[in-house]
């Protein structure tokens, strides 16, 4: 019988697919030629798609919340049947597009994905070789390699393009990212707008991903900004076989456990979801060591009182987590692995010391980063601090003020906790927890007479957390040791 | 240019609208425009605070849950649109216009950017220089997103919905939401960014008129 086709039409010219919100008739319904049929929404849009003809929906190939492409045919009327007709069939039928994705690549394109769309038109003749370089080692089998997406021999950019739109494309290139990396949730495993986002958004400011090929690496990492087109990429996609190192490394699952009848349940929203999965990862990953300094403040204690009013005058407070950056800023240059990271078979030291420091939000946890601390003043730094913190708070910051921290501080001790034993931060090597400041009775002694005494003194726990890969004890005590140095002989003119 | 010009397009100002109530509203008025009843329309208004979900709208978007909403006073409504979460509510001037699109205009990328021609060229009125962002629909300067903007077009390319350009609003209403679903992007008033109270009479007439420019449609205000 002759069936009309139904395909995604193609509603603006740099709109390459769409998603079905809603089918506004049913399956057996009759459709007036121009009456609408169903709606799409494409990013911005929702749009209502009115039928080509008039006759019975006899069948719907695109369930509501599917993607398609431009051309994609979503349904078919049947002009002469009488409505009802086709109502009782099943949708298991080899003509749904999710039964030809799981189709292998060698196969004939299926005649009702022949797109509709002219410029979709060239695309054709899938080949398993091309395609399969694209795809990341961990993915699961065929779903990826849909007849409908393209092609023959053809390089790497365009196949890159038939799976994502140019906004996608667009966006990848701004943040560095491989596509061929990112699984696609779209039509096909394309890769959607949120599938982008959701990405960069979870690789948050390293190139998390495992090294493509050791040598680009520390590029990679060092600078996640830096634009690195898919074209230049996907030739040397690692074709390391999945295996369960990796996916452990690389994979977050959280296991599940049975809800009793008194139990609350809440979804994790994504800051929790994202903060959950950086957590294990960071802890799986590297190999953790705390080790433990008490710092004397009494002497900072005083630099803070005396020029209080002064600070003020300048409009800054000046916070003891202030002193404590501006301190690490200034050793870090001593001890690059300590400002470095593990990346695949190297060591990365970073050129900059950029100093990330949690801010409680309560709920929740952001962190941003004073970039180049170590070229600000004390006042610089305390100013930095409070214009962040102020911002985190009223959710202002812009993504770069929260990303590339080469070294971070949080300080539990804020809340009156003795010291804590924080995690670090994924694509770093060393975070310091700050206890609480208490008066404390310590024995000091005389310089001059080497008499011994009981004071009370203003004290504070560090712990300093460090990836064992690349800190070693003795320099974790080092460094500890230097900055309860330059902390308790901090300079008057800092 | 005059070869090229639209049908007039009557700009009505409706005061403050409650978002249902506005739904409403622009049902009908797409339904008569299609039927030929009215001629196209740019409907300016103002709407108390909700926050509405789009179609592409992910729950985790928003960032207090229905009932803490309601405590603050905030309405929570799906709004038949394109795009994510967004905040509405006084200060901000809302304009839905309902305009069959001409044969040329069928391009929902077009048109979105058509929107935010029109705005950029407002605000430029205000020497604020105002622009868009690649992947990111809406009108932006350095300090934020200054307006939203989500459409619909129903069938026979009659728009509905539009943009939402912040000019005074309140903007700690917009901390209960991730706007637009774009983390970690500030949103800013032109209020804020002129570090002056702008009032909606000042804009008005600047949107409107550029309304005309970039549509090409002569501007009658009813």
């Amino acid at each position: 019988m002759a069936r009309i086709e139904v395909p995604m039409p193609q509603m603006g010219e740099s709109i390459a697919e769409g998603t079905v919100s809603r089918w506004l008739k049913k399956k057996g319904e009759k459709v007036q030629r121009d009456e609408p049929i169903l709606e799409i929404s494409t990013d911005k849009v929702d749009a209502e798609i009115p039928s080509p003809e008039e006759g019975v929906l006899v069948e719907v190939l695109v369930e509501e919340g599917e993607t398609v492409e431009v051309g994609t045919i979503v349904a078919y009327l049947d002009p002469d049947a009488e409505a009802g007709a086709g109502a009782g069939e099943g949708e298991a039928e080899g003509e749904q597009p999710a039964a030809d994705t799981a189709e292998a690549p060698g196969q004939e394109a299926s005649p009702e994905l022949e797109p509709a769309a002219p410029e979709a038109a060239t695309e054709e003749a899938p080949q398993a070789t091309p395609q399969a370089e694209l795809r990341e080692p961990a993915e699961e089998e065929e779903k990826e390699e849909a007849p409908a997406a393209p092609e023959g021999p053809e390089t790497a950019e365009e196949r890159l393009k038939t799976r994502s739109t140019p906004v996608v494309r667009r966006i990848a290139e701004e943040h560095g990212v491989d596509l061929s990396r990112v699984e696609g949730t779209g039509h096909a495993g394309r890769v959607t707008k949120q599938d982008i986002l959701a990405y960069i958004e979870g690789r948050g400011e390293e190139g998390e991903e495992e090294p493509a090929a050791g040598t680009t690496a520390p590029e990679v990492a060092a600078e996640a900004e830096a634009p690195e087109t898919p074209s230049a990429k996907a030739p040397s996609a690692p074709s390391a076989p999945s295996d369960l190192w990796t996916r452990f490394y690389n994979e977050v699952q959280h296991p599940e456990f049975p809800v009793r009848s008194a139990d609350d349940v809440e979804t994790m929203d994504k800051i929790r979801r994202l903060t959950a999965e950086h957590m294990v990862l960071a802890k799986r990953v590297a190999p953790h060591v705390h080790s433990f300094i008490e710092v004397d403040f009494t002497r900072i204690d005083g630099i803070r009182g005396a020029n209080k009013a002064r600070w003020a005058e300048q409009g800054a407070k000046i916070s003891f987590t202030a002193f404590v950056v501006w301190a690490c800023s200034r050793l870090l240059r001593e001890f690059p692995q300590v400002n470095g990271t593990v990346s695949g078979n190297n060591l990365i030291y970073r050129g900059n010391v950029n100093v990330g420091v949690a801010v409680d939000l309560d709920p929740g946890l952001i962190v941003p980063v004073i970039r180049d601390a170590d070229d600000l003043s004390l006042v610089g730094i305390g100013r930095r601090i409070m214009d962040l913190a102020e911002r985190a708070r009223s959710r202002q910051l812009n993504p770069d003020e929260i990303q590339g921290a080469t070294f971070s501080i949080t300080n539990p001790g804020v809340l009156g906790t003795f010291v804590g034993m924080p995690i670090i931060p994924k694509g770093t090597s060393a975070i310091l927890g700050t206890g609480a400041i208490e008066k404390r009775v310590v024995v000091v002694e005389d310089p001059e007479t080497g008499t011994d005494s009981m004071a009370i003194r203003k004290r504070c726990m560090f712990s300093l957390g460090y990836d064992h890969r690349i800190v070693d004890g003795a320099d974790a005590a080092r460094f500890l040791a230097r900055l309860k140095e330059l902390l308790e002989t901090f300079p008057e003119d800092a | 240019m005059p070869e090229d010009e639209g049908p007039p397009v009557q700009v009505r100002r409706l005061g403050s609208v409650p978002y249902r109530q506005g739904l409403t509203l622009q049902e009908a008025r797409v339904r008569e425009r299609r039927e030929g009843k009215i001629p196209d329309q740019l409907l300016l208004l103002e709407h108390p605070h909700v926050i509405t979900l789009g179609s592409s709208a992910q729950e985790d978007h928003l960032l207090l849950t229905p009932q803490e909403l309601i405590a603050r006073g905030v309405e929570l409504c799906q709004a038949g649109r394109g795009g994510d979460v967004t905040y509405h509510g006084p200060g901000q001037l809302v304009g839905y216009p309902i305009l069959a699109l001409r044969t040329h205009e069928k391009d929902l990328h077009r048109y979105l950017r058509d929107l935010e021609e029109v705005l950029i060229r407002a605000l430029a009125a205000f020497h604020v220089q105002a622009g868009r962002e690649e992947g990111f629909t809406g009108v932006w300067v350095p300090e934020g997103k200054l307006a939203a903007i989500g459409v619909r077009v129903s069938s026979g390319w009659i728009t509905s919905h539009g943009f939402a350009l912040n000019v005074d609003p309140d903007l700690s209403r917009f901390s209960a939401i991730v706007p637009c679903g774009i983390q970690e992007r500030p949103v800013t008033s032109l209020s804020r960014v002129l570090d002056r109270q702008v009032s909606q009479e000042e804009v008005i007439p600047r949107v409107v008129q550029a309304f005309g420019e970039v549509f090409r449609r002569t501007m009658v205000v009813v």
